[in-house]
C-alpha cells in the first residue's frame, strides 16, 4: 500500500482536475441532429464531489460521460473542450483516452446488474481494469479488492468475491461496482444514478459506503441523479441542468437554503404535496386472510388482510420482495390465492381471471409502473383508449371518437394526440394515456402499481395531482402500490406497510406516519432521504449508537 | 418532460405511408435496389409467362439439344422443347409453389408459435416436443419419404414442405412472441377480458412482424431450394411441368460437352436467392435498430 500513500500525497485539494468549457454535444435521431448539451462549463477540483441534477432529457448523463471525453453511439461533440489534468481529451487519440479510462477516470452505472458479466466471478471483474492497465499484478490486486470490499462494508469481504453477480443482492452489487471503479485509485469517478434502482433501506447503506470511500481516497466525483435529497447528502456543490443548459450552480447548503431560479424552486416544491386524509365506512374492496405462492414455492403473501374504502386511497408500502405487487395480482385475478377470499362491492370475487365476468373486470382497472411497456407500441391513442370503450360500453363511430376526445381532455391532453403512437409521446404523456385507458372503463377501483416511479419529479407531481382530481370528480378508489414515502404523503388516506409477505402495520396515514412505529416501519421511514445535507450523517450516528 | 418534448423535439408532421416508403427507398443501398429490381423482374416474368414465352410450356418445337439460335434463343432440351420457354414457365411453377408452401408454413407454425407462448403449460409442451421430434429427422429425407408415400403432386409438395418448414417457423415465432407476451400491455388486454384471437392478432402480431417478414424472405429461399432439390431427385414437380431443378437434371449430360445451358436454370435459382437475401438484409437492418450501435 506504500504506492497508495505516495499517490495520495501528490494529491492536493483545490487543484483543478477537470475543466469542461462550453461543451456542446449533439445526437442523431431519424437522420436529424439535435443539440443535447448546449454549452456547459464544469470545473472540478481534486477531492470535490459535484452533483448534477435535472429531469430526464436534461443531458446530465451525456455530460457525465463527456467528462471521460466520450460520446455515446449516435452522439458527437460539436464544440467546447474537455481538459483532464492538463490533457485535452477531445484532441487526444483514442489510444490515449483509452489509457485514462478505467485507470484515472472511472464510471459507475445505474444498473449494476446489467454492467456485470454474469459468467465471471465478482473478484475477477473487480481486478480486471487494474491488471489490464498493468497497474498491479494479480495477487496484489486481489488483496486490494478484498480490502476495498471491507471498506465498502460488504459482508464477508474475503470470500464475497468468489461469488457470481446473481448470487449477491442489488445493493451489494452496486458496492462491488464501486470497488471495481476504485481498484485503480482513479482521480475522478462518475456515478450515474447509482442508487436509483435500489430500495430506500438499501440505498442508505450504499450512499454511506460510497461517501466514505470517496472521502477516504480524496477522489473527485461527479454524482448524477434526479433525486435532490440524495444529492444533498453526497455533493459539495450542485449544478441544476435543464434542456442541456445550466440553470443554477451553488454549494450544496446554499442551494438548498435559498434556490434562486424559478425552475430550481419548482424542483424543491414537489415534495411538499400532501393530501388531507379522510375515511369512509363503505368498503369497496376487502382482502380477507390471503395466502399466495408461485407454484409450490415459499409463500409470497402470508395471511394478508386489507380493505379499501370507497372513493379513498390506500397506499401499500414496502421494499421489493415484500409482496405488494403480488397482492395486486391476487386482486386482479392473475394469481389465484391458495387461501382466503377477495370481496368486491360486498360480494365474493371468483379467484381466477377466467371465471370473472366482464362487469367485474370492468370495475377493477390497473395502471402500471412503466408506461413504455403498458402501451402497445403499434396501437394509436385512438385504439388504446377506444378499445375499452368499444369492449365494455359498445361505443362505435362518432360517439366513440367524441368520448375519446372527452377522456383526452380529462387527462389534460387535446384531440391532436388522438392519432399518435406511444413512441411519439413523452413519459408523462404516456402515463396519462394509461390513466385514460383505465378511466374509459369507468371503474370503481384502480390499482396503481408504482405509477410514478419511472417519471421525473415534476411529472410525478402532475400525475399525482391528476389522480387526486379524478378521484374527487368520479369517486374512484385507488389501491396505490409504491415504495416512495413522499408519494404516500401526497396521495394516501390510509397506509398498509408490508414486509416479507406480511402486513406490518395499517391504518390512517397520520397514525402510521407518526411514532411510535413498529421496528420495520421505523427503519423504512428513517431511510427516506431528506433535503437536509446532514441527514445521512445524523442517521448513521443514530443507528451506530443504537447498535452499541 | 411534457415541456421538454415540445422544446427539444418538435413532433414531426405525419407523412403518408407511401411518401415514407419512397423516402426509405431513396436511402436504400445499391444491394437492396439490385435485389428489388431482380425480384420485380422475376415476379413479372412469372405472372406474364404465357404472354412472354415464345412457345407453349411442353411443346416439342425441334430436335433435341439444339444450339442457341435466333429461333431458339437458348437452344432446346433433351426432347426438343424450347429452353427459354421452359425457363419462363418454370419461374411461375417454382415460385408459385414455393410461395404457397412458405405461406402455409407461416400460417400453421406462426399461429401455433404465438399460441404456445401465450397459453404455455401442456399446450406449449405438446407442440414443442412434437416439433422437436419432427426436427430430429433430416428434413430432405423426411420430405422424400413423405412424397414417395403420398405421391409427388403439387398440393402434396406444398403440404409436406410447408409442414417441414413450419417447425422452424414455430420455433422462431414462439421465441420472439415470448418476449412480447411478458409485456404489461398483453397483461392489460387479458385483464380487460380479451379473447385469444384479439391478443394474438391485435396485440402480439403487430409487434413481432419485422422478424417474421425477414424470416419469410429467408424461408422462401430455403423452400425454393428444397423444391428444386426434390425435383432434381425426381420427387418434386413432375414432367412435363417445367421446373428449374428438373431442368438441370434433364439436361445435365450437356455439361460434359462444355455447354453451359443446363447451368442457366441453376443460375436463375442462385440469382433469385441472392436478390431475396439482399432485400431481407436491408429490411432487417432497417427494423432491428442494428445501426444504433447496440
Amino acid at each position: 500500500m506504500g504506492n497508495d500513500n505516495l499517490k495520495q500525497s501528490t494529491r492536493a485539494k483545490g487543484e483543478i482536475l477537470l475543466e469542461m468549457r462550453g461543451v456542446m454535444i449533439e445526437g442523431e435521431s431519424d437522420d436529424v441532429w439535435h443539440q443535447i448539451v448546449k454549452g456547459v462549463d464544469i470545473t472540478l477540483r481534486r477531492g470535490e464531489v459535484l452533483g448534477l441534477i435535472g429531469e430526464s432529457g436534461a443531458g446530465k448523463s451525456t455530460l457525465g460521460i463527456a467528462a471521460m471525453g466520450f460520446a455515446r453511439p449516435g452522439c458527437r461533440f460539436n464544440g467546447g473542450s474537455v481538459t483532464f489534468d492538463g490533457i485535452d481529451l477531445l484532441a487526444a487519440t483514442d489510444e490515449e483516452r483509452r489509457k485514462l479510462r478505467g485507470s484515472r477516470i472511472s464510471y459507475v452505472a445505474q444498473s449494476a446488474a446489467a454492467s456485470f458479466n454474469p459468467a465471471h466471478r465478482l473478484i475477477d471483474q473487480t481486478i480486471e481494469t487494474a491488471t489490464q492497465h498493468g497497474i498491479r499484478d494479480t495477487s496484489s490486486a486481489v488483496a486490494d479488492a478484498k480490502d476495498l470490499y471491507g471498506r465498502l462494508r460488504l459482508p464477508n469481504p474475503t470470500t464475497i468475491g468468489s461469488r457470481y453477480p446473481h448470487q449477491v443482492s442489488g445493493g451489494q452489487l452496486q458496492r462491488v461496482m464501486t470497488a471495481m471503479a476504485m481498484s485503480c485509485r482513479p482521480d475522478l469517478i462518475i456515478f450515474d444514478e447509482p442508487t436509483t434502482a435500489l430500495d430506500v433501506t438499501t440505498q442508505v447503506e450504499v450512499l454511506a459506503s460510497i461517501r466514505a470511500i470517496v472521502e477516504e481516497f480524496n477522489t473527485a466525483a461527479i454524482y448524477i441523479t434526479h433525486d435532490l435529497a440524495v444529492v444533498a447528502q453526497m455533493a459539495h456543490r450542485i449544478m441544476v441542468l435543464r434542456h442541456g443548459k445550466l440553470v443554477e450552480e451553488a454549494p450544496t447548503r446554499e442551494m438548498l437554503a435559498e434556490p434562486k431560479e424559478a425552475y430550481t424552486k419548482s424542483l424543491w416544491a414537489v415534495r411538499k404535496l400532501a393530501k388531507e386524509e379522510s375515511t369512509s365506512p363503505d368498503l369497496i374492496l376487502k382482502v380477507d386472510h390471503i395466502d399466495a405462492a408461485y407454484g409450490n414455492a415459499v409463500k409470497i403473501l402470508d395471511d394478508v388482510s386489507i380493505s379499501v374504502p370507497r372513493g379513498r386511497t390506500v397506499a401499500v408500502v414496502g421494499e421489493s420482495g415484500s409482496g405488494k405487487s403480488t397482492l395486486a395480482r391476487v386482486v386482479t385475478g392473475l394469481l389465484p390465492p391458495s387461501k382466503g377470499s377477495v370481496q368486491f362491492n360486498g360480494r365474493d370475487l371468483p379467484s381466477a381471471l377466467a371465471q370473472r365476468d366482464k362487469e367485474s373486470l370492468r370495475r377493477i382497472q390497473m395502471i402500471y409502473q412503466s408506461p413504455d411497456t403498458a402501451l402497445n407500441p403499434r396501437h394509436r391513442v385512438y385504439d388504446i383508449i377506444g378499445r375499452p370503450l368499444t369492449f365494455y360500453h359498445n361505443l362505435r363511430g362518432k360517439a366513440l371518437e367524441a368520448r375519446i376526445i372527452d377522456l383526452l381532455k380529462m387527462i389534460e391532453l387535446d384531440e391532436t394526440y388522438i392519432d399518435r403512437l406511444p413512441g411519439e409521446l413523452s413519459g408523462g404523456q404516456k402515463q396519462r394515456i394509461c390513466i385514460a385507458r383505465a378511466l374509459a372503463a369507468e371503474p370503481d377501483l384502480i390499482i396503481c402499481d408504482e405509477v410514478t416511479s419511472a417519471l421525473d419529479q415534476i411529472v410525478q407531481e402532475e400525475i399525482l395531482k391528476l389522480l387526486l382530481r379524478l378521484q374527487a370528480e368520479f369517486d374512484i378508489s385507488y389501491l396505490f402500490i409504491t415504495h416512495d414515502i413522499a408519494t404516500v404523503r401526497a396521495i394516501a388516506d390510509e397506509i398498509v406497510v408490508m414486509n416479507q409477505g406480511k402486513v406490518v402495520q395499517q391504518g390512517l396515514k397520520t397514525k402510521v406516519l407518526s411514532p411510535p412505529h413498529p421496528a420495520y416501519t421505523e427503519l423504512l421511514l428513517s431511510s427516506v432521504p431528506e433535503m437536509d445535507p446532514d441527514w445521512l450523517t445524523n442517521l448513521l450516528q443514530k443507528r451506530a449508537a443504537k447498535t452499541k | 418532460m411534457a415541456e421538454a418534448l415540445t422544446e427539444t423535439k418538435v413532433p414531426r408532421a405525419r407523412r403518408s405511408k407511401v411518401a415514407a416508403a419512397i423516402r426509405e427507398l431513396k436511402k436504400a443501398p445499391w444491394s437492396a435496389w439490385f435485389g428489388l429490381i431482380v425480384l420485380t423482374a422475376y415476379v413479372l416474368v412469372a405472372v406474364f409467362a404465357g404472354a412472354i414465352a415464345p412457345y407453349k410450356e411442353a411443346e416439342v418445337v425441334g430436335d433435341s439439344y439444339m444450339e442457341w439460335s435466333a429461333l431458339y434463343p437458348l437452344g432446346t432440351d433433351q426432347l426438343g422443347r424450347d429452353m427459354l420457354t421452359r425457363m419462363i414457365y418454370a419461374a411461375r411453377n417454382s415460385m408459385g409453389i414455393a410461395f404457397a408452401a412458405t405461406l402455409f408454413s407461416f400460417m400453421t407454425g406462426g399461429v401455433l408459435g404465438i399460441m404456445a407462448s401465450i397459453l404455455r403449460g401442456w399446450f406449449d409442451q405438446a407442440i414443442s416436443r412434437f416439433v422437436d421430434a419432427l426436427m430430429a429427422i433430416p428434413s430432405l429425407i423426411f420430405a422424400l419419404m413423405m412424397l414417395s408415400i403420398l405421391g409427388p403432386t403439387a398440393i402434396n409438395l406444398i403440404i409436406v414442405i410447408g409442414v417441414v418448414d413450419a417447425t422452424r417457423v414455430f420455433r422462431l415465432t414462439r421465441a420472439v412472441s415470448m418476449n412480447v407476451v411478458s409485456l404489461d400491455f398483453v397483461e392489460a388486454a387479458r385483464l380487460r377480458g380479451e379473447k385469444l384471437p384479439w391478443i394474438v392478432f391485435r396485440e402480439i402480431v403487430p409487434n413481432i412482424l419485422p422478424p417474421l417478414i425477414t424470416e419469410f424472405g429467408l424461408r422462401y429461399c430455403f423452400v425454393f431450394l428444397t423444391i428444386s432439390s426434390l425435383s432434381f431427385l425426381g420427387l418434386g414437380l413432375q414432367p412435363p411441368t417445367a421446373d428449374w431443378g428438373l431442368m438441370v437434371k434433364e439436361n445435365a449430360t450437356l455439361i460434359i460437352y462444355g455447354d453451359i445451358t443446363p447451368l442457366l436454370p441453376a443460375g436463375a435459382i442462385a440469382l433469385l436467392t441472392v436478390a431475396i437475401n439482399f432485400v431481407v438484409d436491408w429490411f432487417l437492418h432497417k427494423t432491428s435498430g442494428l445501426r444504433d450501435g447496440q
